[in-house]
């Protein structure tokens, strides 16, 4: 069984052009629970996942897993904002994962089906997944990241599309995960989300980490200023 | 006018008759030109999709090339093949001269860059859809490369017609390496050129009638063929 | 999709493969085929040989170079100085004088340079050049081509010369005709290809019979020595049966509305 916590991030950069978008940043991740990363817009939660996830470029610093960075990153899924459908059918995009691991045709089926109905989709295996509404694409989305059974899961302000009701389905799902143990690792701007879901909060400005902690002390008795600004409504820069 | 009345009453009784020189030359037609359209995509379709993803240096140049070479004259390059597999030439040992082989090595060439051009653009586009995902799921550059032709297949196909639209109707570069020779290179646009130059308007208009409605008849197959595959929508 | 690709390409194999008989290629002019005796000719040599042979059907100057290259077997022209310097440059292993048809002069049915009342082949052009009727010539380097310059250089007359009223068309002598046809101009064309036009339009034929006009055919095996790879055993049984009295009927017999085109006048191998 592939361990993958603890993460260490030491010294983490990301530069463009010269100019530093995150960073440098030290992180400790444990195995449990669901990390909510907050912050104002351009703050850097973004490109803090990708770093994290190894889609983004360091530019300095290293990230040292239990495991190695190759079996780490076979282990996790990223789930975007706006949510990348194949144009395929709702049961194609989730068999895709899993064809791309060799997993034969018929065991794929099976499990699309059953990944469709726990996430409300299964009326729609036949449709284009195109013509899905927001809501039933990021399901979509969630669940094909989710088919793989991935130790760590990111998502990227995955409902700042969705209407409340998707907001809602997408959570219930999310609460599932993490009780079935899976690693969240999720960013947001929306506090209510936030409070609801978080085990520890990331707090990043500037694309540092300005306050980090387990989510009841950040939200009762933030430290610093520019958490209090934050959780009173302020803009924050 | 009156040739092109008697052209149309000709065609129609050829084609009623399956007259055998025509179905001859049709045939050879189709067999030469369809030929060249798998071995063009064979050929041109992963180079779009090579291109499209890979990132190297040479890449906008090598696209540059690609569409300039979109609008090679085909006759030039028919004389180029001549030129090559000739006897006295550096490939004349094939002995490939005046044989549908080489009809279908200049069609070839002619093809490839049209049909890569314009499936890359549509690959590239579709790349730039699917990056992050594909880039996520940590997908291989082989397996990047299928999902990227397969779901971007309706596109690809009109690539191909285009190339095979292309081929049907060339002239210039088959009669060179071809010969135009009877019962073994002539078809149907050099027969039309053969006829045309003995006089006979009414024949040249009526191969010509036929060559139309055949092109017609292949791009309609395929589009029919592509349908039924799936219930897709798209 | 595998299987449809698998079979299209075995389809195309087998069809470049199946060839029962022995197959040699040969350069023929555009007048030669266009008499129509190639296709009286070709089925009776399949027959009785068992050679298909594919005929390559180009102007003299390209049969020539067709020749030289290797790119075929054997060459049947009507150039004789042309045929010569191919012999002497090596390129063919001899000359066999197979048969002789003759060129005409056609022109639109007025005739306003009246050379249907010509005395000789000089005079009907001379009248042309003096008229500045509108002309059309083969200009392709063909043999038709070279009897035609050598014509007007014997009337005394140089087409460099000559005004927009002469056009060098380079092209076969079916399109020559179409152009002719179009003008309507005056042309040289050997009869056969004139019997055989389809597209006559206002065109007559008005002056023939001097025998400067008459047209000799020769058959040139390419030389083995040369290029290896000829199919010299077939063209040297070719040449055999094209110098045969069984040749020899089929064309002497060979008619266009009632009229024969060509003369045999090989002599029969030694």
């Amino acid at each position: 069984m592939t361990q993958l916590f603890p993460m260490q991030a030491i010294a983490i950069e990301s530069r463009r052009r010269g100019q530093r978008l995150v960073g440098p940043i030290d992180l400790t991740l444990g195995g449990q629970g669901a990390t909510v990363v907050i912050g104002p817009n351009g703050a850097g939660k973004t490109t803090l996942l990708q770093l994290l996830h190894g889609t983004a470029r360091l530019s300095a610093g290293q990230i040292n897993w239990a495991c190695t960075t190759e079996e780490a990153r076979h282990h996790q899924g990223f789930v975007f904002q706006r949510p990348v459908m194949l144009r395929r059918t709702v049961l194609e995009n989730l068999i895709y994962p899993l064809r791309l691991r060799g997993v034969p045709k018929d065991k794929a089926r099976k499990a699309a089906r059953e990944w469709a109905a726990r996430v409300g989709l299964e009326p729609l295996l036949g449709r284009a997944a195109p013509v899905l509404s927001g809501g039933e694409q990021q399901k979509l989305a969630l669940a094909r990241a989710l088919i793989c059974k991935p130790k760590l899961l990111f998502l990227d302000e995955p409902c700042a599309a969705l209407d409340g009701r998707a907001t809602r389905e997408i959570e219930m799902i999310l609460q599932t995960a993490k009780a079935d143990g899976t690693r969240l690792i999720l960013s947001t701007h929306d506090l209510g989300q936030a409070r609801r879901l978080a085990d520890d909060v990331l707090f990043l400005v500037g694309g540092r980490i300005h306050e980090a902690g387990r989510a009841d002390t950040f939200f009762n008795q933030p430290e610093t200023e520019e958490a209090q600004a934050f959780l009173r409504g302020d803009i924050v820069e | 006018m009156v040739d092109i009345w008697s052209g149309i009453a000709q065609a129609f009784w050829l084609v009623a008759t399956l007259d055998a020189e025509l179905v001859e030359i049709a045939g050879r037609s189709l067999r030469v030109t369809l030929s060249a359209l798998v071995v063009a995509c064979l050929i041109a379709l992963p180079l779009a999709a090579l291109v499209a993803v890979k990132r190297f240096r040479a890449r906008r140049l090598v696209i540059a090339v690609l569409n300039a070479l979109m609008g090679l004259p085909p006759v030039v390059v028919g004389l180029v093949v001549y030129v090559l597999l000739s006897r006295s030439g550096p490939l004349g040992v094939l002995g490939l001269l005046f044989t549908p082989s080489a009809m279908i090595i200049a069609q070839v060439i002619i093809i490839v860059p049209l049909i890569a051009s314009i499936a890359h653009q549509s690959i590239r586009e579709l790349w730039q859809e699917y990056h992050d995902l594909l880039i996520s799921m940590n997908v291989t550059q082989t397996q990047k490369i299928r999902t990227l032709l397969w779901d971007s297949r309706r596109a690809l196909l009109t690539a191909a017609l285009a190339g095979f639209g292309r081929a049907i109707g060339e002239v210039g570069a088959i009669m060179i390496v071809g010969g135009n020779i009877d019962h073994a290179t002539r078809v149907l646009t050099t027969a039309i050129a053969l006829e045309t130059g003995k006089g006979e308007f009414a024949l040249a208009l009526a191969l010509g009638f036929v060559l139309i409605g055949l092109a017609v008849a292949v791009n309609l197959a395929i589009h029919w063929l592509g349908r039924t595959e799936r219930e897709g929508r798209w | 999709m595998k299987h449809w690709f698998i079979g299209a390409i075995s389809a195309l194999a087998l069809g470049s493969a199946a060839q029962a008989a022995d197959v040699m290629k040969m350069a023929v002019t555009t007048s030669f085929n266009n008499s129509g005796l190639a296709d009286v000719l070709l089925p009776e040599i399949a027959a009785d040989l068992d050679i298909d042979v594919q005929l390559l059907v180009v102007g003299t100057g390209q049969a020539i170079k067709l020749g030289e290259a290797g790119d075929v077997d054997a060459i049947l022209v009507h150039s004789r100085s042309a045929e010569e310097a191919f012999v002497e440059g090596g390129f063919g292993s001899h000359r066999t004088e197979i048969m002789y048809n003759d060129f005409v002069f056609i022109g639109p049915k007025e005739d306003p340079a009246g050379i249907a009342t010509s005395d000789a082949a000089a005079g009907a052009l001379t009248a042309i050049a003096e008229t500045e009727a509108n002309f059309v010539s083969r200009g392709d380097d063909s043999g038709t081509h070279k009897k035609e310059l050598s014509l007007w250089t014997e009337a005394g007359l140089d087409p460099a010369t000559f005004g927009d009223w002469y056009n060098a068309v380079g092209a076969g002598m079916g399109a020559a005709l179409n152009t002719a046809s179009g003008m309507p101009a005056y042309v040289m064309s050997d009869r056969a290809s004139w019997l055989n036009f389809g597209n006559k339009g206002e065109l007559a034929l008005l002056y023939a019979g001097d025998p400067v006009l008459f047209n000799q055919y020769a058959y040139l095996p390419v030389n083995p020595k040369l290029h290896d790879h000829v199919k010299n055993d077939l063209a040297l049984r070719l040449e055999e049966w094209l110098v045969s009295d069984r040749a020899k009927s089929l064309i002497n017999d060979y008619k266009i509305n009632g009229e024969t085109l060509f003369v045999f006048n090989a002599k029969p191998a030694e």
